[in-house]
């Protein structure tokens, strides 16, 4: 069988990983245009950072692809011919398939603001983007960042980081105000302000103002205001790459469609990761899940069926982290931004206002439903047990301590924590919790 | 995206402008380290000695200003930036100008610093000579090249040891850590010794253990320390080294680790943990060091092991006489010395003299802080070895949690691609973690825990994420 993937990101690496274990004798051609070698999307602002180099942001080593017998190409594929088996690439070449998976990834939302094509302007998502912005943003003083998610406090941080006076515009009147109550983010305002990072809520971008030259010199917000800046950071949000699955004649919709086996419109065609849309999600699953993990995932679960063994798609249990300046976030579970009447919310905070639990569970049966911590580490594992098994929220406080990940001899707060608890829901209330020791995992 | 990046990047990331603050500190650190060089050369032991002074105060003053600078004032957290950007930390011209006064230093110091029989010590005699009433006041005797050296690399860890503790102040598991390798430099390595010397006890270092201090289960060590010890404290000393090594080692080490020695006692260790923290990076992950790490540092152990036992099989005039006798071989180094006393000198010179010192620290700014104890150090070996095989600890993976994101590796001084186990949903169980706990604290996903478990189901990885079973190491 030759097996050809189109992206070698963390989907396309993932299958190939899978299909070489299932089936040693596979011919698997990775084709990617962006780098020769899968390299790690999250870790490009540590680059920018100057933690880490390009070579330390590949998960593997490049003897790794040779002697697992993945073939790599770097080449983008410009066409796909779906009833002769073939993908066209921009050196052409013509690659013959058995199975194609098309891990494409996603591209970022440039939007059509007035300017949006000015020097000095650009989306945060790619390599070529990573290289652009160090070109860019040398000798700057001031930037702005449209977009209050995860890639702008990360672009946020990496320009604070080099003495660049950042503003964020914030469409929400609250950092990330999709996903985190108000608590949460909060917590995540006071980073911000720890790092000097000014930002504008319940504004959105108007128009971004060219200088002689063409580059962008100001930008102009919904409120009125003109804000100064040698470079904007475009971070409201990525969609699906659908050029190749466009000329391929695939059925697309947001995203490249897949049934539950990821199969796309065509035989022997499949597509995973950033640049899938199921057809049928599961309740209160998203058709369009911008995820490393989810596309790990899918990776996996498509490899399985491409090597023979086929395999639905079931998304599981949500969970996710990220970092915030200097305040990690850990959620385990489904934890909304706004209160569900039919569930509890119980939130703990430290005074110090650097450490945060939120527990949500069922009114009726107790059983938990989703955590989130900040400045915490709690155990991915033991969550995953207690949210399957639904244990009611009494019985998980008492045994927090199992789930704490902190390193030793941070301060245990499970004491504080069920004090509150108890105090909050005093029918509910739960015997002192057990801690963790020296000696015990 | 039809872009094609072969070489992806091709532009340098923008460092920010040195603040003058930064810069006046930086300077008077600078000043100090010129000012050595005048009592190096005075021939007036009194203004030497007042040079000597002020360019410690000035170098302690200004790292520690800067420290603080740098890393006290703002907020707290992992803050590693442009390390990889600035000329100082990613090998450029000033960490080779770095490493070769410090390499410089150590030849000086090994080779022609001795004592020429009348108090002169070389190079390096005015700085010797600067020391002798700090010296007289803890030893009750002169100083020496070696009494010079101990001061040094005490202040490096205290001074620098000041400097992590500002860095990783969010990590209660650093500032112990970092507490611990001061406060036993300080009292084990340098007072205790001192104070012994000055109650003339034979000189004796609590902290270091055979076989990384190899000749304390030598017979002759043995003999002279229950001569010189006088009878309590002799019998005492010895017990201490064998009792350590033998029991002390694997009882501790089953349960946490080699960590409570590697990262939280030895001299070593505490020197690369502080003086060594801005090179922690440039550990060489790669597969192929690995493999030279395993070809030299377990023969290392062998040699020393089996040089020991020679030892005390000649002295207890069990080995056929050519081993004890002396021989004109005519080789440089051991020529005149019967074959076991030219094993020993061979191994002092190469292990305990050029690998250790010369190598694992004249390198720091090069290859990364730990060489010595990642390639050379018989201790490392041995502790290793119980740790992989009989030990509760292991860094547990959370779950499916890791990014694959590289800070893990990036941060590891023994060059371990913690990543690899991280990304697969494995524990880390590697003969050679020095349990630094720096790759926990530098994930910025939480993903890494340093733990002390049941030995039963230790290898046991995460179910939420399904390990990737193509090899690494073959
Ligand atoms: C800055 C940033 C930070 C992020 N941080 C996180 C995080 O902390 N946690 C998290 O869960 N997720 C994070 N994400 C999201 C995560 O990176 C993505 O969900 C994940 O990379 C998707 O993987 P993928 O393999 O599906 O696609 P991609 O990683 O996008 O890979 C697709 C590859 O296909 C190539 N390609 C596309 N079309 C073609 C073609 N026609 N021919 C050849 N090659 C082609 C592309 O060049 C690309 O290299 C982040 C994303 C960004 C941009
Ligand atoms: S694996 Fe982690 S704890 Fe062990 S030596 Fe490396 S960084 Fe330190
Ligand atoms: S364990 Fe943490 S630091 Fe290491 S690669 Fe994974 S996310 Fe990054």
């Amino acid at each position: 069988m030759h097996l050809v993937i189109i992206g070698n990101g963390i989907t396309g690496v993932t299958c190939a990983l899978t299909v070489r274990r299932l089936q040693p004798a596979a011919r698997i051609t990775l084709v990617s245009a962006e780098s020769a070698h899968h390299f790690s999307r999250p870790a490009l602002m540590y680059v920018y950072l100057g933690h880490l180099r390009y070579q330390d942001i590949k998960p593997y080593e490049d003897w790794f692809w040779q002697e697992n017998r993945l073939e790599l190409v770097q080449a983008a594929a410009t066409g796909l011919d779906a009833a002769r088996q073939t993908v066209q690439l921009s050196t052409g070449a013509v690659l013959a398939y058995d199975k194609l998976l098309l891990a494409t990834g996603s591209v970022g939302r440039r939007g059509t603001w007035p300017g949006h094509d000015l020097a000095g302007v650009q989306t945060f998502v790619t390599l070529p983007d990573l290289e652009q912005m160090t070109r860019d943003t040398h000798g700057i003083r001031q930037a702005v960042v449209v977009g209050g998610g995860l890639i702008g406090v990360e672009l946020a941080e990496m320009l604070a980081a080099k003495g660049v006076a950042v503003t964020m515009l914030v469409r929400d009147d609250r950092y990330w105000g999709s996903v985190l109550p108000p608590e949460e983010a909060a917590l995540i305002q006071r980073q911000l302000d720890d790092h000097h990072i000014t930002v504008r809520y319940r504004t959105e971008l108007q128009a971004l103002l060219p200088d002689a030259h063409g580059r962008v010199r100001a930008v102009q917000t919904t409120a009125g205001e003109e804000l100064p800046a040698q470079w904007v950071g475009l971070a409201v949000g990525v969609v699906p790459n659908l050029a190749l699955a466009r000329a391929g004649g695939l059925e697309t919709d947001q995203g490249i469609l897949v049934d539950e086996l990821l199969q796309t419109s065509q035989p022997h065609v499949y597509a995973a990761g950033d640049c899938a849309q199921q057809r049928a999600p599961g309740p209160g699953e998203v058709a369009v899940e911008q995820l490393w993990y989810t596309g790990r995932h899918q990776g996996e679960t498509v490899g399985h069926t491409l090597a023979g063994q086929p395999r639905p798609y079931r998304r599981g249990l949500w969970f996710n982290s990220a970092k915030f300046f200097d305040l990690e976030y850990q959620t385990y579970g489904r934890v909304p931004a706004r209160p569900d009447a039919r569930e509890h919310s119980f939130c703990w905070q430290h005074p110090n206002g650097r450490h945060l639990l939120r527990l949500n569970f069922r009114r009726d049966s107790l059983a938990v439903t989703g955590l989130n911590v900040l400045g915490l580490r709690h155990r991915h594992d033991t969550w995953h047990q207690w949210l399957q098994a639904g244990t009611p929220a009494p019985q998980v406080l008492a045994n927090l301590g199992a789930a704490n990940f902190d390193p030793e001899f941070f301060r245990q707060h499970e004491a504080d924590i069920v004090r509150q608890f108890n105090a909050q829901f005093p029918e509910h209330a739960v015997p002192r919790p057990r801690r963790r020791g020296l000696f015990r995992v | 995206m039809s872009v094609l990046a072969s070489v992806p990047l091709t532009a340098e990331p923008p460092v920010p402008e040195v603040a003058p603050t930064e810069k006046l500190l930086l300077a008077v650190v600078g000043l100090g380290l010129l000012l050595l060089l005048p009592v190096a050369f005075d021939a007036d032991a009194e203004r030497a000695r007042w040079c000597f002074f002020g360019a410690l105060g000035l170098l302690s003053a200004g790292t520690l200003g800067w420290s603080w600078w740098k890393y006290g004032r703002g907020p707290a957290g992992v803050h590693h930036h442009n390390l990889w950007l600035r000329a100082s930390t990613a090998r450029g011209a000033v960490a080779w100008l770095t490493g070769i006064v410090l390499t410089g230093f150590y030849v000086i110091l090994y080779w022609f610093s001795a004592d020429n029989g009348q108090g002169n010590f070389g190079p390096l005699n005015q700085l010797v000579h600067a020391l002798d009433p700090a010296s007289q006041l803890l030893r009750h005797r002169p100083s020496d090249q070696w009494f010079l050296y101990g001061t040094f690399y005490t202040l490096a860890i205290l001074v620098m040891g000041a400097r992590a503790l500002w860095k990783y102040r969010h990590s209660p598991y650093q500032r112990l850590r970092t507490v611990s390798v001061m406060f036993f430099q300080l009292g084990f390595a340098f007072l205790l010794p001192g104070l012994l010397l000055a109650f003339q006890r034979p000189e004796f270092y609590f902290s270091y253990f055979w076989p990384l201090k190899y000749d304390y289960l030598f017979p002759g060590t043995v003999s002279y320390l229950l001569r010189d010890g006088g009878p309590a404290l002799g019998v005492f000393l010895v017990f201490w080294t064998a009792v350590i090594s033998f029991v002390g080692v694997p009882v501790l080490t089953y349960f946490f680790g080699k960590r409570w020695y590697c990262s939280w006692v030895c001299g070593c260790g505490g020197l690369a943990e502080t003086a060594g923290d801005p090179y922690r990076h440039l550990s060489d992950k790669s597969r192929a060091a690995w493999r030279w790490e395993v070809r030299l540092i377990y023969p290392i152990l062998g040699f020393i092991v089996l040089l020991t036992a020679l030892l005390w099989l000649g002295a207890a005039g069990m080995l056929p006489g050519w081993f004890t006798t002396p021989q004109q071989s005519g080789l440089p180094l051991v020529g005149g010395l019967s074959p076991v006393d030219g094993l020993s000198k061979v191994y002092g010179f190469a292990i305990g003299a050029m690998f250790s010192g010369v190598i694992g620290v004249g390198f720091y700014p090069l290859m990364g802080t730990r060489v010595w104890c990642r390639f050379g150090c018989p201790m490392a070996a041995y502790l290793g070895l119980l740790q992989k095989h009989f030990s509760r600890f292991r860094i547990t993976t959370n779950g499916a949690q890791c990014i694959s994101c590289g800070n893990c590796s990036n941060v590891c001084e023994m060059g371990i691609d913690v990543q690899q186990y991280a990304q697969r949903g494995e524990p880390i169980i590697r003969a050679s973690c020095v349990g630094c706990g720096m790759c926990s604290t530098a994930c910025p996903r939480g993903v890494l825990n340093l733990e002390n478990g049941p030995r039963e189901g230790r290898y046991q990885g995460s179910q939420l994420i399904s390990a990737d079973s193509l090899r690494m190491l073959s």
